[in-house]
């Protein structure tokens, strides 16, 4: 039973329909918890003695580091789920969420630099997570750019699919380098089982933050697969009607 | 067709490696080629930030190995283009013998004449650096294994292009961040070499990532290969 | 918990490193906005096509099926 539900999801019109509703929900509530979590990282978080006002950056820097890796190991579990079950969602999907991913990598990258500057005086410096978080952009850039040189859409999925597995080693590499360097990074101040190492009033706006550029995550790459969905579906029957509705609800 | 007149893995394994050898060998100019701009590389790096032999000496870890990385990189395009292009590739993919060895052999045969060769041709471009005399061991030995990484890392890259026309910018974008560990571990083996630092540790890592390409990539490639030749 | 600044002044000021904290979010807000909403400008490009599509459909089948009021 459960295996044929999950299969459905595997047909695009199915997704585009089920999804439907969902992406207006997972914006408001994205929005609201973006929200919170500004209010309290810009005004209501206390200020580090060390570093001054500028380390308010790590509410967005950390956020958009996680966010990186994880839609870069979800673009690489969809590809190994596209190629062993050759369900088309999941390549649709990875094609969509590489843009993102790289977004959110060069987000990370360029918040990082400014923060650097006024708390340790360089733009850069290369330290093991800088220098693996710059491999991250490098991978999804090489991703995109084989989407797009391929000519045959199915060559392309498959081995961008494959590419994405292929440079998941990258990403242990990346979570073990500020333990296997000692460099800029401090090791995991942040732990799942045990006290963390940063202070309360400090840690639950990052938390916040960090679930709400989670949900901001899953809002736009159903926005972006949706999109996919329709590009490449657009020859079907359901596309079409489905546009041209869409358009006149939007004339009137 | 008996199943005796198949032959065995290991007879389809030289067969491919001799045939490869073969070929690189007939074109001699060809493997001039990543030599050549090694030694122009380097060359220019002292001309480029003067003859200081002290300042040579630090960059001289780094500049070898990434002259020997650009090296590999260039040479790599042409590993299954020429296969690819007249049907051979398409013919080994039928190929009772798993393709695993396939491409093992044609890595090995790439490895053979492009990077054994750097490798043995690094010392003399250590000497133009101004390389202290406890380095070069482990110069040697750093991109013996490295060489040998590259070339089957490199060879997922080259699979993965292969069907594309002009696919040697591509390639490097996408083999170039897979190469950057193997960049960091090796120079920083013989930079270990310098100051005395233990440089069992990088090296032992360089070594186990060649155990780990010598078993996945292959794999990786030849599933590659397929991608691109049912295009 | 209380607010960190007396004055919207000294919020904007930042103790000096308003400038830093000013110009990550600001990038981050830039960004973030022009990821989400691409995907809405792409839908309407897909729109028109879908609209020129069908126009094209209506001006072939009105040529091969001419009406009585062409």
């Amino acid at each position: 039973m459960v295996w044929q539900w999950l299969h459905r999801w595997g047909s695009p019109r199915w997704f585009y329909e089920k999804t439907g509703p969902w992406v207006a929900w997972l914006g408001l509530i994205a929005l609201v918890l973006l929200v919170w979590g500004l209010v309290w990282s810009l005004g209501y978080a206390p200020i580090e003695h060390k570093q001054g006002q500028s380390y308010r950056i790590i509410f967005i820097h950390v956020p958009a580091a996680f966010m990186g890796q994880g839609v870069y190991l979800l673009m690489a579990f969809c590809g190994a789920v596209g190629l062993i079950w050759r369900v088309k969602v999941c390549f649709m999907m990875t094609k969509a969420a590489a843009p993102y991913g790289a977004a959110l990598t060069f987000l990370a990258l360029v918040t990082g630099a400014i923060w650097g500057k006024p708390t340790w005086g360089t733009w850069w410096e290369w330290d093991a997570r800088i220098t693996f978080m710059l491999i991250l952009l490098f991978l999804y850039i090489g991703i995109i750019a084989l989407q797009a040189a391929l000519p045959s859409r199915d060559t392309a999925d498959k081995a961008c699919a494959l590419l994405a597995l292929i440079g998941s080693v990258n990403i242990p590499l990346i979570k073990n380098s500020v333990e296997w360097w000692y460099t800029l990074h401090q090791p995991a101040t942040i732990k799942i089982i045990g006290k963390s190492a940063m202070h309360e009033s400090m840690l639950y706006p990052l938390l916040l933050m960090i679930f709400a550029f989670w949900i901001l995550t899953a809002f736009a790459l159903l926005l972006t697969t949706r999109v996919e969905i329709l590009r490449r579906e657009f020859r079907t029957r359901w596309v079409q009607d489905l546009l041209a509705a869409e358009r006149e609800e939007g004339k009137s | 067709m008996s199943q005796a007149s198949t032959p065995g893995l290991m007879r389809g394994f030289a067969a491919s490696f001799r045939r490869d050898l073969l070929i690189g060998l007939r074109h001699k100019g060809e493997l001039i080629n990543p030599l050549m701009f090694f030694i122009i590389a380097v060359s220019l790096i002292p001309l480029g930030v003067g003859p200081e032999s002290q300042l040579l000496a630090r960059l001289a870890p780094g500049v070898l190995w990434v002259m020997a990385l650009l090296a590999c990189l260039l040479s790599l395009d042409g590993l299954f283009r020429s296969d690819y292009e007249d049907g051979t590739l398409e013919q080994m993919l039928i190929q009772p013998q798993p393709l695993y060895l396939m491409v093992l052999s044609k890595v090995l045969v790439h490895w053979l004449l492009t990077g054994l060769p750097l490798t043995l041709l690094a010392p003399l471009l250590g000497l133009m650096l101004a390389l202290p005399a406890q380095a070069y061991g482990t110069l040697c030995l750093s991109l013996f294994l490295g060489t040998a990484t590259m070339s089957l890392i490199g060879a997922m890259g080259a699979a993965l292009t292969v069907s594309l026309r002009r696919g040697g910018l591509l390639l490097s974008l996408i083999v170039m961040p897979l190469y950057i560990p193997v960049l960091i571990f090796g120079a920083s083996a013989v930079s270990y070499a310098l100051d005395t630092n233990p440089q069992s540790v990088p090296l032992a890592i360089l070594g186990a990532l060649l155990a780990l390409s010598l078993a996945l990539s292959p794999v990786a490639t030849a599933a590659a290969l397929r991608m691109s030749t049912n295009a | 918990m209380k607010l960190q600044f007396d004055s919207l002044n000294s919020f904007i000021h930042m103790n000096g490193h308003g400038l830093y904290v000013w110009l990550a979010y600001g990038i981050a807000f830039v960004v973030l906005t022009l990821v989400l909403v691409a995907p809405a400008f792409q839908k309407r490009a897909l729109q028109r096509q879908a609209k020129r599509v069908r126009q094209l459909q209506q001006d072939l089948a009105r040529e091969n099926y001419p009406s009585p009021q062409d």
